[in-house]
């Protein structure tokens, strides 16, 4: 049997991730330090890791199309008032409230998600311009002199909220690239699985991470009706 | 094909380009050189392309990192409209200002769906790879179209807003795009054998709970550090998924499998490294804490990954 023995140096770069983090250094220099410590660790030449590095970047530049290139027409519409009227007619809905809102929002996206839609929604597409904005519009009809700190909360909580739904609802669609991945990998091992089972065994999950994430939105609810309570009583 | 990806990366380009050059006339930048230097250098990736050498490209990131990493980024002036003046085109353009807004994801949706497969003159329209992102693209230019015909704007100022977009984000446009450098560094350098090796040389698997609590737990760490599931799924299938939970207690793959990749997923929710979904939008949605969403997510995601052990257990054997 042809043992080889296993390196564990590289995994000195992931020490210098946690301790970067850890130190709160910037997050980019944390990344880069990484970098040449794992390609050192390796033994790689400075030259070679440079190169890797460089293909790397270039290979992978297809990464950030997603976020920039919507930004002219979201960046546009916003100076004409998009978040102002995505906050006027939530207002004009009585029974919205931010937890009931994000709840739809949980549900659009995450069953959108789970038939391959998962380009409805999205953090500069969706979340910046429409949905955040409406979350806090939400809050704001009902508590006027809504707080920073509670503004941050529910932002915060709708990019949440469309990480969730997407997570969740993209992994029980069959033609998604991850159960494609794991049947590329289990099919080397030697292993052949129907992919549609593969999907079909990922609703449970789906359905107990809709269930928990609707919940916390429902609490949400609350907590912004408590502390808007306390701050009119202090 | 028709449409390629590559034109994408030129219309990405030059509107960096654009950012740099703004930057550099913009006197209320206090670092506007070093500002601009960065935005220009990003440009060169998508301009160049692949016809830079490695070693360059490898360079021109390092530099762009240190110029990012001691601050040399830094907002300028965009002339912002007043809240009244926005309130009343809102007012004025009602739900036509929603229009631009849905054409993206619309035409998205459309472009990869319907139009995957459309052939003319026996070339495909649009690169079959790369349909999602190309049809991304095309949305955004006709929501940008539509938008400055419906604002009565032109172009460069579209371009202005999304200089004043990008220089909000600032860093966290290139941090994913690093981490996605440093994963594939890692899967270079055997990260996932070292990491394989570490969790089933020191635990005992003898025992059918810990050992599918391992495995999901495993996910979950493996895709906090890598900062993508796709990076930890072939290392803990391959170290504990296959070996141990099919080998020996004859799970069903397909099972393993599914709940394996979720359990992947509740790590991505718990880290930083997965900058594009928990970075970006804190910084996008201008948030002081950048680490808010990984924050706020941690008590959806424990609890799931507590659930998907419970499953999987319960499940593996139906």
């Amino acid at each position: 049997m042809n043992h080889t023995v296993v390196n564990l140096w590289p995994l000195l770069g992931v020490a210098v991730i946690i301790l970067g983090f850890a130190l709160r250094a910037h997050p980019v220099l944390v990344v880069v330090a990484a970098c040449a410590v794992t390609g050192f660790a390796a033994a790689m030449p400075l030259d070679h890791l440079l190169a890797s590095l460089g293909t790397a970047f270039i290979k992978t530049r297809n990464l950030p199309l997603i976020l920039l290139l919507p930004l002219a027409a979201i960046g546009l519409l916003e100076r004409y008032g998009l978040k102002e009227h995505a906050q006027a007619s939530i207002a004009r809905i009585k029974s919205a409230t931010t937890g009931r809102l994000l709840i739809v929002y949980l549900a659009i996206r995450e069953i959108s998600a789970a038939f391959g839609l998962t380009s409805i929604g999205g953090h500069p597409s969706m979340v910046r311009p429409l949905i955040a904005p409406m979350a806090e519009g939400a809050a704001e009809t009902r508590y006027p002199g809504l707080t920073m700190e509670l503004r941050y909360r529910i932002r915060a909580m709708s990019a949440a909220t469309d990480n969730v739904g997407l997570f969740f609802g993209e992994d029980v669609f069959v033609a998604f690239g991850a159960i494609v991945l794991m049947q590329t990998i289990l099919h080397g091992e030697g292993i052949d699985v129907d992919p549609l089972h593969m999907a079909l065994w990922g609703i449970p999950t789906a359905i107990t991470a809709f269930i928990i994430h609707a919940w916390r939105l429902n609490r949400l609810d609350a907590h912004i009706a408590r502390a808007m309570m306390d701050k009119g009583a202090a | 094909m028709i449409l390629k990806l590559d034109y994408f990366y030129y219309v990405l380009g030059a509107m960096l380009l654009m950012v740099a050059v703004m930057a550099l006339r913009d006197r209320h930048n206090p670092k506007r050189y070093s500002s601009a230097l960065f935005w220009a250098l990003y440009a060169v990736v998508y301009l160049a392309g692949e016809q830079l050498p490695p070693v360059a490209a490898g360079v021109l990131m390092v530099v762009m990192a240190l110029i990012a990493g001691f601050g040399g980024v830094t907002l300028g002036r965009y002339g912002d409209r007043s809240p009244e003046q926005r309130r009343d085109s809102a007012q004025r353009l009602g739900h036509k200002l929603l229009i631009p807004a849905l054409l993206i994801p619309i035409t998205t949706v459309i472009g990869s769906t319907l139009f995957k497969d459309v052939q003319i003159d026996g070339r495909f329209l649009l690169d079959p790879k790369n349909a999602t992102l190309i049809s991304l693209g095309v949305g955004s230019l006709f929501a940008v179209a539509t938008a400055c015909w419906l604002t009565r704007s032109t172009p460069l100022q579209a371009m202005r807003e999304s200089r004043r977009l990008v220089d909000h984000l600032g860093w966290a446009v290139v941090l994913p795009h690093m981490l996605a450098v440093l994963g594939l560094l890692f899967t270079e350098a055997g990260m996932g054998k070292a990491v394989a090796h570490v969790v089933t040389s020191y635990i005992n698997l003898d025992i059918r709970l810990v050992a599918v609590a391992v495995f999901c737990i495993g996910m979950a760490l493996f895709t906090v550090i890598m900062g993508n599931g796709f990076a930890a799924f072939p290392v803990m299938a391959g170290g504990v998924g296959i070996p141990v939970l099919v080998g020996v207690y004859h799970a069903n793959p397909a099972v393993m499998a599914a709940i394996g990749m979720f359990s992947a997923y509740c790590g991505t929710l718990m880290t930083p490294m997965a900058a594009n979904f928990n970075i970006v939008p804190a910084a996008l949605l201008e948030l002081p804490d950048k680490n808010a969403v990984v924050k706020i997510q941690i008590p959806t995601a424990l609890p799931l990954l507590l659930a998907n052990i419970a499953l999987l257990y319960f499940l593996m054997n139906l």
